[in-house]
């Protein structure tokens, strides 16, 4: 086709079938919206705004609902509740030391081993160590990881996991049993293998934010390190992570938030002790496995301590999300 | 001497290095190391998956047989059995909470992205959302237990599967509302500016338009929080209890897998232990196949 061939006729404008009136805003008839339609969209909205606000109804009626179980422990017990470790149905004497300190250790140490390791992960799959395929599947697997019910978990823990690694864990007491941290012999159950368990469970969340986060890294930060000379690790560590540092941050406190809720994986292998013990080895208790375990058969006074611990629980894991929030939002760097 | 514009006095102001890859200078091995170390990571951070899929698959694999859904679980110490209750328990219990849940979630979620996208009433609610989200699941079984379970609230009833299906759909509803809001906001603002100008409500607007739009994204989050819902189980133990009878209604206990697994991972049987894992093996299928389900709706969406 040659470039000096004549442009298609443009098409004439049709006229209008003309019916001898000439078209003026007059011939346009306006529509009224009927009243049946704008009270169903106003319904509509109203609905929509009930609905939403039933959330923040929600939240408030939970803690309404646990606050007012946790009352009568909270006047017989006071303070005392989270320091005394007595456990007594019979004498009515309940203190929650016990679950306050295994869910922190627990947690926290879960949290010490999976950061590394989520963190580590997310690195080899945003980076081009390995062809993309194999990254994407990696990244997958992990997701699947999450999607693994709590409970299966817990039953591969009880099975599989923990007569696996008993053999290390009584190394562990052979060489430091020394320290009151290894000093009781590993026996089945334990604080040991609930963190381990917890490291699994919280591993998806920590590499699937760490991920996100350093994918959103400008790709002109990497440029400008590699252009001065850097290594690839020199650039990760010097720019690339402290860019993505914020985000990584709220990923691991939305991480120790569900560490601290955990419940079945660490009931069915923490070993649920009344006595405190502070090895790791030994067995031990979190607030989440004591609700679990003794929820359905307590009642007077035992349901509204387990209110309270349920009220501690909750505070904790709320200041724990609200932090990562603010840390997300206020520490985010500009680039 | 000729003077370079770098050297302009005697001491030149770089070092000279060759600028070809020396794999044994220092950086360059801490360099590898690091790499190798990455790599071992993740090798450890995959390998739980293969392990727990590998003894679910196995252990409860050759389980598997029509009578393990058509039986019920056998008295402790007796054999063989299946776990049918269980299973259909968690199918009503899992839409129990899927009918309480999506609706509200659906309708919270497009309030806040198409009525009240900046408002203070909208921030207020995603925050109280994010919140509940990070609230722990035992903690939403604790809650119904109080103002369901301990009052007798549903039919004079104290564990029932809807108290269950209450607890569940607690921990569906921000999943719900956060795949609803954020799915609305990815519609092209055009899509709605053009029903406006064709003079359509706002009410057709959204459910002719902006909500079919967003299908997808809802529709993969929506899901994803079903199938999270239906391997819970702390929220279970004290609202639905378990039953070692076929569902009597939502009015009664009823059995779950979840809590199936729970109870008979505990006993000293041995076959209430196979049970247990065969149990984890239908759930963990069925919760893989809904997460390809969302992954496959997604991908559908995208090309």
């Amino acid at each position: 086709m040659t470039s000096d061939a004549p442009p298609p006729p443009i098409a004439k404008p049709t006229q209008p079938p003309t019916t001898g009136i000439p078209i003026t805003a007059a011939s346009f008839t306006l529509r009224r919206r009927p009243t049946s339609e704008k009270l169903l969209d106003l319904g509509f909205h109203q609905l929509t705004l009930l609905l939403a606000s039933f959330v923040a109804i929600l939240l408030l009626l939970i803690v309404i609902t646990v606050f007012h179980g946790a009352r009568e422990a909270m006047a017989s017990f006071g303070l005392r509740f989270l320091t005394t470790s007595a456990w007594d149905p019979v004498n009515e004497q309940y203190g929650a030391f016990i679950a306050i300190y295994g869910t922190l250790v627990t947690s926290l140490l879960s949290l010490l081993i999976a950061i590394p390791l989520g963190v580590g992960t997310a690195i080899f799959i945003t980076e081009d160590l390995i062809p993309t395929a194999m990254r994407n599947v990696i990244g997958v697997m992990v997701e699947l990881l999450a999607a693994i019910p709590s409970v299966v978990l817990g039953l591969w823990a009880i099975f599989v996991m923990e007569p696996a690694i008993r053999p290390a864990l009584d190394l562990l007491h052979h060489w430091l049993g020394w320290s009151p941290l290894f000093a009781t012999v590993p026996q089945g159950p334990g604080m040991a293998p609930a963190i381990l368990i917890l490291v699994v469970m919280i591993l998806p969340i920590i590499t699937a934010i760490s991920r996100d986060a350093l994918n959103q890294v400008p790709i002109e930060l990497r440029q400008g390190a590699y252009g001065v000379g850097t290594t690839r690790w020199g650039a990760l560590f010097n720019i690339i992570l402290p860019a993505a540092v914020s985000a990584i941050t709220g990923g691991v406190m939305l991480a120790l938030g569900r560490a601290m809720g955990e419940t079945m994986a660490v009931t069915m292998i923490i070993g649920n002790a009344l006595n405190f013990d502070v090895s790791l080895l030994a067995p031990g208790n979190t607030i989440a496995s004591m609700l679990a375990n003794q929820f359905g058969e307590a009642d007077g006074i035992q349901v509204s301590a387990l209110m309270y611990a349920a009220l501690i629980l909750m505070l904790l894991t709320f200041v724990v999300n609200v932090m990562a929030q603010w840390v997300v939002r206020r520490l985010s760097l500009k680039y | 001497m000729t003077r370079t514009p770098l050297s302009y006095s005697n001491t030149p102001l770089f070092e000279r290095r060759p600028l070809t890859y020396n794999p044994s200078l220092a950086r360059n091995r801490l360099n590898q190391c690091c790499t190798a170390l990455a790599g071992f990571f993740s090798a450890v951070a995959v390998l739980p998956l293969f392990l727990v899929l590998l003894y679910v698959l196995v252990q409860g694999g050759q389980l598997l047989s029509l009578k393990l859904f058509t039986e019920l679980p056998p008295a402790p110490g007796l054999e063989g059995g299946g776990i049918g209750n269980a299973v259909l328990g968690t199918v009503l219990v899992t839409l129990i909470a899927s009918l309480i849940s999506i609706p509200i979630g659906v309708g919270g979620g497009i309030y806040l992205s198409e009525y009240s996208a900046k408002g203070w009433f909208a921030q207020f609610v995603r925050f109280a959302n994010d919140v509940l989200a990070g609230v722990p699941s035992i903690i939403s079984g604790v809650f119904v237990y109080g103002i369901v379970v301990a009052t007798r609230a549903f039919a004079g009833q104290s564990y029932s599967a809807l108290a269950g299906g209450l607890a569940l759909s607690v921990l569906m509803l921000p999943t719900v509302i956060k795949t609803t809001d954020e799915g609305l906001k990815l519609v092209p603002q055009e899509l709605r500016w053009g029903a406006y100008g064709v003079g359509a409500s706002k009410f057709v607007t959204i459910v002719k338009i902006t909500l079919p739009s967003a299908f997808t994204p809802i529709a993969t989050g929506v899901v994803l929080g079903i199938a999270r819902a239906a391997g819970e189980t702390a929220p279970l133990i004290f609202t639905a209890l378990f039953s070692p009878f076929w569902p009597e209604g939502v009015f009664n206990p009823i059995a779950t897998m979840s809590v199936l697994i729970f109870n008979f991972a505990i006993m000293p049987y041995e076959a209430q232990n196979e049970l247990a894992w065969a149990a984890s093996f239908v759930l963990v299928i069925m919760i893989l196949a809904a997460n390809l389900l969302a992954r496959w709706i997604s991908r559908l969406a995208r090309s």
